[in-house]
């Protein structure tokens, strides 16, 4: 059981996030669009979450609290 | 009244700079003020100071800066080469509002130059020297004995209004031995909540910075420069004058030529011409007022320079071009004697009388 | 829930302004993360050159200096001397600063073992004035002043520093890492909290190289540029410890 929080105004949505993840819930939501203008990071299933921080370890703008 | 020692310049500005509260020296090596680092090698480690030679006068100038940024009292010395490259160092001090103390020992130019006195970093020193608008307090002493009294001050002026103070000297001010007191006034260092010392998780952080993106801001940040330094105009402008009251010629003059000037005023008072001399202390800010003052009765104005006539355009400023100004020069590293002077004061006096 | 990773105290919580996937972030990160676990925010004092992390001061929240291109060593020289026991101090440097115009006080204070910590960003790029050649970029990189490929003949080969400051005897320890997966990311925090430890241990200069990725001036995304580092970049910049002067002189006893 984990929890991730994305500040997703913060995300430039390059996606470093998605390719870390060792679980694949990570994708860029296409549909979306930030106050920054970029389509930000999201989790898709976060039931699927180990809390493994790999994701938060790769972000360069240091957007996601994790929790377990 | 103190005991006097016998000291040269350099040693003077060194042994006045440890007096100041100085604990920091950068230096490289450069003829003729190496007397200064010579002397700090020599000191600091005995007084639990630092004295590290750098390695080029850039890194010495940055180690000046990363002191100044700890809030502590700074200084490095060099000659007029040497102050070239510190160049880019003095605009960024500037530009962060840094205080700091920089000798520059002249020697005749441009390029490599020679090693003999010279005076032609007059421009270089009151125009800034380095790139942007900015200027440093620039003092320039005419004996031993100031020397050691205007690193004090230069210190002083560094910390209160947050630049650098430079004492424009020249070889032979370095070089000359005069007997000195020692026994100097130094007022305590103001507080510097500015500094970059840590924020000991008791503050917000602090930044030492001279970058400035938005131009709005960056006009601003001159604007309040500039005010700081109409401030220092009014408050901090040192001159001498020396038989002027009643002078039809008045002689402008600093550091070793003001003292060859004094000695050709003298003789010129002897053959009845009326003399006098105006000698700057600050070369900036420049001491317009006695200039303008003296141009109310004095026929004409003589600069004294061991270059190729730099002064003489702030003179001719502050004279507001009212009356005749001429240049008596040597360059390259020679100094004008008093005959050479005394002629062109009867030149310029139209013969004797 | 307890919360396993979050933003360190020493990383202001503003948004950087780096492009996005570049790894400045991420050392930045570090760095915090470093300072953080090490209790020494309240005496570290920061200071980034010119170079993309110019604005570095607005990240950090230790106190903060910034420097003119390639300086940092010899300002750090300067804050760390006016109060050794009180001040830590790092550097904070790109390639094109500590290489090329700052390569002189870069090997000089390695050569003094100067008591302070340098974190040197290695992109192969010179970043902020948009994609020039750096001294290490590599041989046939193409960037906008090698627009045929660094020709070698012409402008020689990319410097690799820690083989070359290695060679002095002055330095304590010198490391290269990157950040281009989560293992190397972590091994790059390791190598740069030992480079902040030996300097609050006194044990003198402390260089950390981090291969780092530029995806706008390589021209890539950030996934393809983070991919280059290990095709590329790593074949000439081997990871691994290049010096470490206590580690030495504790295997020789």
């Amino acid at each position: 059981m984990a929890k991730l929080t994305f500040k997703t105004d913060n995300c430039k949505g390059c996606s470093l996030c998605v390719y870390a993840c060792p679980k694949s819930i990570l994708q860029i939501a296409t549909d979306k669009i930030n106050k920054k203008g970029h389509h930000p990071a999201e989790c898709i299933d976060m039931e699927k979450c180990i809390g493994c921080a790999s994701c938060a370890m790769m972000c360069p703008d240091c957007i996601i609290k994790v929790e377990r | 009244m103190s005991d006097k020692i016998l000291m040269k310049g350099n040693e003077a500005i060194a042994e006045a700079a440890i007096i100041a509260g100085c604990r920091h020296y950068f230096g490289y090596p450069i003829t003729p003020q190496t007397e200064i680092a010579a002397y700090m090698a020599k000191k600091m480690p005995k007084i639990g100071g630092t004295f590290l030679q750098a390695e080029s006068e850039i890194a010495a100038i940055n180690m000046v800066y990363g002191v100044a940024s700890a809030g502590k009292r700074v200084m490095t010395s060099s000659s007029s080469p040497g102050v070239s490259l510190k160049g880019e160092g003095l605009s960024y001090l500037a530009g962060s509002d840094l205080p700091s103390l920089i000798v520059n020992v002249q020697r005749g130019g441009p390029g490599l130059g020679g090693i003999q006195p010279s005076q032609s970093d007059y421009f270089q020193s009151t125009r800034g020297g380095g790139h942007g608008d900015y200027h440093m307090i620039v003092l320039a002493p005419a004996s031993v004995q100031e020397m050691a009294e205007l690193t004090v001050k230069g210190f002083e002026l560094a910390d209160t209004y947050r630049m650098t103070a430079m004492i424009l000297a020249d070889g032979t001010m370095g070089q000359m031995m005069e007997p000195v007191s020692l026994d100097l006034d130094v007022k305590p260092a103001p507080e510097k909540p500015w500094a970059t010392t840590g924020t000991g998780m008791a503050r917000e952080h602090n930044i030492v910075n001279s970058l400035s993106l938005v131009p709005e801001e960056l006009e601003e940040l001159n604007f309040k420069r500039y005010d700081r330094y109409k401030v220092i105009e009014e408050n901090e402008t040192m001159y001498e004058e020396y038989k002027v009251e009643d002078a039809d010629i008045v002689l402008a003059a600093f550091g070793i030529a003001a003292r060859v000037s004094k000695n050709a005023v003298d003789e010129a008072r002897k053959m009845g011409i009326k003399a006098g001399l105006i000698r700057p202390i600050t070369l900036w800010p420049f001491p317009k007022a006695p200039f303008k003052a003296a141009a109310e009765h004095a026929k004409a104005f003589i600069s004294v320079e061991l270059n190729m006539g730099q002064m003489i355009e702030d003179v001719i400023l502050a004279t507001e071009s009212k009356r005749p100004v001429t240049l008596c020069n040597r360059a390259g590293g020679m100094i004008p004697d008093p005959k050479q002077v005394l002629n062109s004061i009867i030149e310029v006096n139209g013969g004797i009388q | 829930m307890a919360v396993v990773f979050d933003k360190p105290h020493a990383l202001i919580d503003v948004p950087l302004h780096y492009c996005p996937g570049c790894t400045h972030g991420i050392v930045h990160r570090l760095v915090a993360e470093v300072i953080d676990e090490l209790g020494i925010e309240g005496k570290t004092i920061g200071i980034a050159p010119v170079g993309c992390s110019v604005m570095a001061y607005n990240y950090f929240n230790c106190d903060m200096i910034e420097a003119a291109h390639g300086r940092a060593p010899a300002v750090a020289t300067g804050v760390k001397r006016a109060d050794p026991e009180n001040h830590i101090v790092f550097t904070y440097q790109g390639d094109g600063d500590l290489a090329s115009i700052g390569m002189a006080e870069t090997v000089h204070a390695a050569a003094r073992n100067e008591n302070i910590t340098v974190i040197f960003i290695n992109n192969a790029i010179y970043g902020m004035t948009g994609g020039q050649m750096a001294p290490t970029s590599l041989v046939g990189q193409v960037t906008q002043t090698s627009p045929y490929g660094r020709d070698p003949k012409a402008c020689g080969y990319p410097i690799k520093v820690c083989e070359m400051l290695s060679e002095l005897v002055g330095p304590e320890y010198l490391e290269r890492v990157t950040v281009n997966n989560v293992k190397n990311v972590r091994n790059a925090k390791k190598a740069i909290k030992k480079a902040f430890q030996n300097q609050i241990d006194g044990k003198g200069f402390s260089l950390v190289e981090v291969v780092s990725s530029c995806p706008t001036n390589w021209g890539m995304t950030p996934k393809q540029a983070l991919d280059w580092i290990d095709s590329d970049m790593l074949p000439y910049y081997p990871l691994g410890v290049y010096k470490d002067r206590s580690a030495e002189q504790k295997e020789a006893e």
